[in-house]
C-alpha cells in the first residue's frame, strides 16, 4: 500500500497548472514510500490525451474518464471516480489542489470514503511509512503538523509551493467508466470575468495596494508594476481597499481573503494589519513601498522602500521593464 | 422554508496566535472571541430569504464549548429563531465535526443548509461539502450570490479568474463567502430579545478523529529584510538586487 492517486484538474480540456503541482507533489510522496503515482480526471472528450502528457511529471497510471457532461465541473461524477479507483486500488494517500475546485471536491470524496483530509499543506513528509503533512492555521499565524489514523490520507496542496518537476513515469494510460447520472450537485462551465486574468492565488507574482493608493482611480500605476513583471503577475489588495469598494473581493490578500505563497510580493501603500501579513508572510521574497517607516509591513518584507509611492512605483516600473528588457 | 444556519466561536482575526509550551494547541489566555465572520454571511443571508419570503424559521446551530452559547446569542440577536449547541471542544478534524453535524441534521426538517466557507481558526474548509456527502445533499461552497426559488437554488461560486453557477435542488447546503451580502448589527432590540429566545443545550461524544494533530509552531521569525533606500532615487538599486541577489525578475 504505496501507491499515491492524484487529481489532474482540468478547466474545459485543458490542464491547469496546479495539475502538475499535485503530481509532482504525489511523485515525491510515491518515491519515499516506494510506490508509483496513479492520476484521473474526468473530463470532456478528448481531454484524456492531455492529461496523458502528465506522465512526464512522474505519472505511472492514468485514468481518464471523457463524456460530453464532463466538460463543466461535476462533482457528483469525480466522487463516484475516486470512489471506484480507491476500491480497487490501495492507495497510501489521495492528492488534490487546495484550488477552488480541488477544496470544493476534496471533502466530498473524504466523506464518501469515510477518511481524514488535510487542507492546503504546505510540506509533506513519510514518517514510520505514514505520510505526515504541515498545514497552515489562523490563516498561517500558526503551521500544525498533521498524522492520519488511516490511509488512505488525504490532503490538498496549497499552489505554488511545490513547484512541478518533471520526471518520467511510466504513463500507461487507461480509460475509466464514470457515469454522468444522477446528479446531485450541476454546475455549469465556468465564465472568466477578464479572458485570462490569472488568480491572486496562484500568481507567481503579486502587486498588491493598499490604503495608500488613496483611490480606485490610481490603480492603473500598479497594473503598470504587473505588466513589466510580466506573465504570471496578478493584482492583490488590502482588505482596507475592498471594503472602501476600490477593487473586487477577488483580489483580497489575508485572513478573510486569499492566503498567497508566490515568488515575488510587492506590497504597494500597505501598512500591513495582522490579517494581511497572515495571508502574505510565507511569500519567497517580499519587497515593500510604504511612506511610513514604522509600517509593519517593512517587519515581513525583505525589501523595503520608504517613500511616497507614486514617485517610487513608476520608477521601479521603468528599471524592471529595463532588465526583463535586456534579457533578464 | 426552514434554514439552519451552522455558526463556530473562534478567535477574533486580530489575536496574536501564540502556541502553548506542549505545541498541542493555541494559547487562548486573553483571546476575544466572535463569530466566525463567514459564518455572519449565512445567518444575514438565512434572515433576508426569510423576511423576503415573509415566512419560515432560522435556527442556528454550533458544535462548541458552553460558552459558544455567547455566539449562538448573537446569531439570535441578528435575527435567528431559535438556537442548537452541540457541546464538546470542538476537535481540529472536519470529518468528526461534520460526522457530529450530520447525525443532528439527520433528524431535522430543512430546506437549506447555510454555513460560512471557512473557519477562520482550523482553515479547513471541509464541514459543507461533508456534511452534505453524509447526508446525500447537493452543495455549493463559496458562494457570493444566492437565488433562492421553490424547490430549487441557484449559487454564484467563485473560481480563480471567474465564477460558476451552480443548480441545486433543495434540500441543499451552501458555503457562504464574502460579497453575498453585508451582515447587520443586531441592535439593542435585537440583543434583548435574544434573551429570550429558545436555546437548545445537548452534550455530544465526539466519534474518533481521522486525523491526528501531532504538533503546532509559530511561523518562523521575520527575515533579514532591510530598507534599500528613500524615494525614486532608491528604484534602481532595488530592482537590481531583485534582479542579481534575490534572482526573482
Amino acid at each position: 500500500m504505496s501507491d499515491v492517486l492524484a487529481y489532474a484538474e482540468l478547466r474545459g480540456s485543458q490542464l491547469r497548472g496546479v495539475a502538475r503541482e499535485t503530481v509532482t507533489g504525489a511523485r515525491r510522496l510515491a518515491d519515499e514510500l516506494g510506490g508509483d503515482v496513479h492520476v484521473v480526471s474526468v473530463g470532456p472528450p478528448g481531454s484524456g490525451e492531455e492529461v496523458a502528457s502528465l506522465a512526464d511529471y512522474g505519472a505511472d497510471r492514468i485514468f481518464t474518464a471523457e463524456d460530453g457532461e464532463f466538460g463543466a465541473y461535476h462533482p457528483d461524477a469525480l466522487v463516484r471516480a475516486f470512489q471506484y479507483l480507491a476500491d480497487q486500488e490501495e492507495y497510501a494517500a489521495i492528492l488534490f489542489p487546495a484550488s477552488a475546485r480541488g477544496k470544493d471536491l476534496a471533502p466530498r470524496v473524504a466523506a464518501r470514503l469515510g477518511r481524514g483530509l488535510a487542507t492546503e499543506i504546505t510540506d509533506l513528509e513519510v514518517e514510520d511509512g505514514e505520510p505526515v503533512v504541515t498545514r497552515p492555521t489562523y490563516a498561517d499565524k500558526a503551521y500544525a503538523r498533521v498524522g492520519f489514523t488511516e490511509s488512505p490520507a488525504l490532503m490538498s496542496i496549497r499552489p505554488n509551493v511545490f513547484i512541478p518537476e518533471e520526471s518520467q513515469g511510466s504513463g500507461e494510460h487507461e480509460e475509466l467508466e464514470v457515469d454522468a447520472d444522477p446528479v446531485r450537485t450541476r454546475v455549469s462551465p465556468v465564465e472568466t470575468s477578464e479572458e485570462g486574468k490569472l488568480d491572486v492565488a496562484e500568481a507567481s507574482q503579486v502587486v498588491s495596494g493598499g490604503r495608500g493608493m488613496q483611490g480606485p482611480d490610481n490603480w492603473s500605476l500598479l497594473e503598470d508594476l504587473v505588466d513589466a513583471l510580466g506573465p504570471g503577475t496578478a493584482l492583490g489588495a488590502s482588505r482596507a481597499v475592498v471594503d472602501a469598494g476600490w477593487r473586487p473581493h477577488a483580489e483580497q490578500v489575508g485572513q478573510t481573503g486569499k492566503v498567497v505563497s508566490p515568488n515575488l510580493y510587492v506590497a504597494v501603500g500597505i501598512s500591513g494589519a495582522i490579517q494581511h501579513l497572515a495571508g502574505m508572510r510565507t511569500s519567497n521574497v517580499i519587497v515593500a513601498i510604504n511612506k511610513d517607516p514604522e509600517a509593519p509591513i517593512f517587519d515581513v518584507a525583505d525589501y523595503g522602500i520608504i517613500g511616497d509611492l507614486f514617485e517610487v512605483v513608476p520608477e521601479l516600473t521603468e528599471e524592471i521593464r529595463k532588465i526583463r528588457g535586456d534579457g533578464g | 422554508m426552514n434554514i439552519i444556519v451552522c455558526v463556530k466561536r473562534v478567535p477574533d482575526s486580530g489575536t496574536r496566535v501564540r502556541v502553548t509550551g506542549d505545541g498541542r494547541g493555541i494559547d487562548t489566555s486573553g483571546v476575544k472571541y466572535v463569530v466566525n465572520p463567514y459564518d455572519e454571511f449565512a445567518v444575514e443571508e438565512a434572515i433576508q430569504i426569510r423576511e423576503e419570503r415573509g415566512e419560515g424559521q432560522v435556527t442556528a446551530l454550533c458544535l462548541g464549548p458552553d460558552e459558544a452559547e455567547e455566539q449562538l446569542r448573537n446569531a439570535l440577536a441578528m435575527g435567528a429563531d431559535d438556537a442548537v449547541l452541540l457541546e464538546a471542544e470542538p476537535p481540529m478534524d472536519g470529518l468528526t465535526v461534520a460526522r457530529e453535524l450530520a447525525a443532528e441534521l439527520e433528524d431535522r426538517d430543512f430546506d437549506l443548509l447555510l454555513f460560512g466557507k471557512q473557519a477562520i481558526d482550523d482553515d479547513n474548509m471541509q464541514v459543507p461539502p461533508m456534511v452534505a456527502e453524509i447526508l446525500g445533499l447537493p452543495c455549493a461552497t463559496v458562494v457570493v450570490d444566492l437565488d433562492v426559488e421553490d424547490g430549487r437554488a441557484v449559487a454564484r461560486r467563485e473560481v480563480e479568474g471567474g465564477h460558476e453557477m451552480v443548480e441545486l435542488e433543495l434540500p441543499a447546503v451552501v458555503s457562504t463567502q464574502k460579497g453575498l451580502n453585508e451582515p447587520r448589527y443586531a441592535d439593542l432590540k435585537g440583543i434583548m430579545a435574544a434573551k429570550k429566545k429558545p436555546l437548545e443545550k445537548k452534550e455530544v461524544e465526539l466519534a474518533e478523529a481521522s486525523t491526528e494533530l501531532l504538533s503546532m509552531r509559530e511561523p518562523e521569525e521575520g527575515t533579514d529584510g532591510e530598507i534599500v533606500g528613500e524615494g525614486a532615487e532608491a528604484a534602481p538599486e532595488l530592482a537590481r538586487r531583485l534582479h542579481e541577489e534575490a534572482k526573482v525578475l
